[in-house]
């Protein structure tokens, strides 16, 4: 029996395709998430709006809200690390959280370097803003990939950039010869074994989701059909008048993306949306996507 | 030809289709109840299941899914379509679909840092052992006497199994380049 394997932490992200994953910050949240049908739940103590809101240093939840969390629903459960903090991320695989996200809503622990992943037994996720950096991500070992988008905001634009520079940036990659692919991975700041991967097949290595400003079934439908194999939905729900039906609307948005029927339907009467901030009106400090690089 | 619908509300379904497309049969996506007038026989993929369960009921595939299975539509679960398969699961959640004789364990061998693969004997596939992937798998806790089982591993019970036009696997397949668990798949449509 080998665990830890690469198959096992691709794997699980495998399964967690056309699927939904939720912000939680409490055991209460995460029923009406798994009741609502979310593949998985990231347990946070404070949802990115908030942790906007409050300013200063946002770390690692406590470990308490983490386990009572996976005590309390039976999908997978993942957990935030600060990008290059590796002891916050072997904490949280000591706790036994099913995926590490080393993510840009926390304060950075290391400017330079980011955590090296292939040395853990728990799969990570990164978040990207085009194909270079997700691919780095890839090399040091993330099992799967999320578009950055804004966290926090509300505001879909972000996530929307982020995916059609990755797509755009395959779609050249495939177009490209042989011979061009070297100085194309010297541009791109991306191990040339993986950029010879993604002119090979024309996809990323990894399953890819979308998070950051998804507020709507619409949202994820959009990004959906704009070739992200599932979303994570942080603010949008929790922040948002009626948690309950938006988070089982998303869900559905998300399963039938390419029946606007449908879309059209879970999204009646779902109240008021998190209020959120156009990302344009953010000041550069305020900007969490270029966090990491 | 048959067509085999592969249950698309959520999980790896796209391996399951790709799989069947790589030797030779058409494969489809089922994800509203018009689908299922479609295909002769239907996967239920990898996944969560308290979610696929979820949007089945909304989507109001559970009834006639039922029906067709009872009708004797061959029908594969891998993992979680085990779970929505089984007549009974030890946790309260979600509510299988009662149409195999076992009571099935979620996430049996622990959670995802416990998940592993590993080289099992499938009997029915050939001397050659299966490479088996189990992600946060269930496991088979008991079984009727009209249940066979497939395969064991050592010290978990039966990971493996099959009753009438009904298969279930803890473990996924479609995530392999081996293609001998569709193929027999296909041979109980076709023997069907």
């Amino acid at each position: 029996m080998d665990q830890g394997t690469w198959a096992v932490k691709v794997g699980l992200a495998q399964m967690l395709k056309g699927g939904v994953i939720m912000d939680v910050v409490n055991p209460e949240q995460a029923k009406i998430a798994e009741d609502a049908g979310a593949c998985a739940v990231m347990a946070l103590e404070r949802v990115p709006s908030d942790i906007r809101a409050d300013g200063g240093v946002a770390r690692m939840s406590d470990p308490s809200i983490i386990t009572a969390i996976m005590k309390a629903v039976t999908i997978p459960v993942m957990a935030k690390c600060r990008i290059g903090h590796f002891v916050e991320a072997q904490v949280l695989q000591a706790l036994g959280a099913d995926y590490i996200d080393e993510s840009e809503v926390l304060t950075p622990a290391d400017e330079a370097n980011h955590i090296w992943k292939h040395d853990f037994k728990v799969p990570f996720v990164c978040g990207c803003r085009d194909l270079g950096e997700a691919l780095r991500r890839i090399g040091e070992g993330a099992a799967m990939i999320r578009t950055k988008g804004e966290a926090g905001t509300g505001d879909i634009v972000e996530a929307v950039r982020h995916m059609r520079t990755v797509s755009g940036e395959i779609r050249k990659i495939q177009s490209m010869t042989q011979d061009e692919l070297m100085a194309e991975a010297k541009s791109l700041g991306a191990p040339f074994d993986l950029v010879q991967i993604v002119h090979d097949t024309g996809k990323l290595p990894v399953v890819n989701f979308a998070a950051g400003g998804i507020a709507t079934p619409a949202d994820a439908a959009l990004m959906m059909q704009l070739g992200v194999e599932g979303v994570f939905v942080g603010s949008g729900i929790y922040k948002s008048s009626n948690p309950e039906a938006r988070a089982k609307a998303i869900v559905e948005a998300t399963t039938h993306y390419n029946n606007p029927d449908i879309i059209a339907r879970a999204s009646e009467n779902l109240g008021t949306p998190m209020p959120g901030m156009a990302a344009r009106s953010l000041k550069p400090e305020e900007i969490l996507a270029v966090r990491g690089w | 030809m048959a067509v085999i619908g592969v249950l698309a509300l959520q999980g790896d379904f796209a391996e399951h289709i790709k799989l069947l497309e790589t030797i030779g049969v058409e494969a489809t996506e089922v994800r509203l109840s018009d689908d299922l007038r479609k295909i002769q026989a239907l996967i239920i993929p990898g996944g969560e299941s308290t979610t696929i369960v979820q949007l089945m009921d909304a989507f109001d595939l559970t009834a006639e899914i039922n029906r067709l299975v009872k009708e004797g539509m061959p029908t594969w679960g891998t993992c979680a379509g085990m779970i929505v398969l089984a007549r009974e699961i030890t946790e309260d959640r979600p509510k299988p679909l009662g149409l195999m004789d076992i009571r099935v364990r979620r996430n049996a061998f622990g959670r995802q840092v416990d998940s592993f693969e590993a080289d099992v004997s499938v009997p029915v596939l050939g001397e050659k052992p299966f490479p088996a992937v189990f992600i946060r798998a269930p496991a088979i806790e008991e079984m009727g006497p009209d249940v066979e089982p497939l395969a064991n591993l050592n010290g978990h019970g039966v990971i493996a199994a099959r009753q009438g036009n009904v298969m279930v696997t803890a473990f996924h397949p479609e995530l392999t380049q081996d293609q001998r668990f569709h193929a027999y798949f296909l041979s109980m449509v076709s023997g069907s």
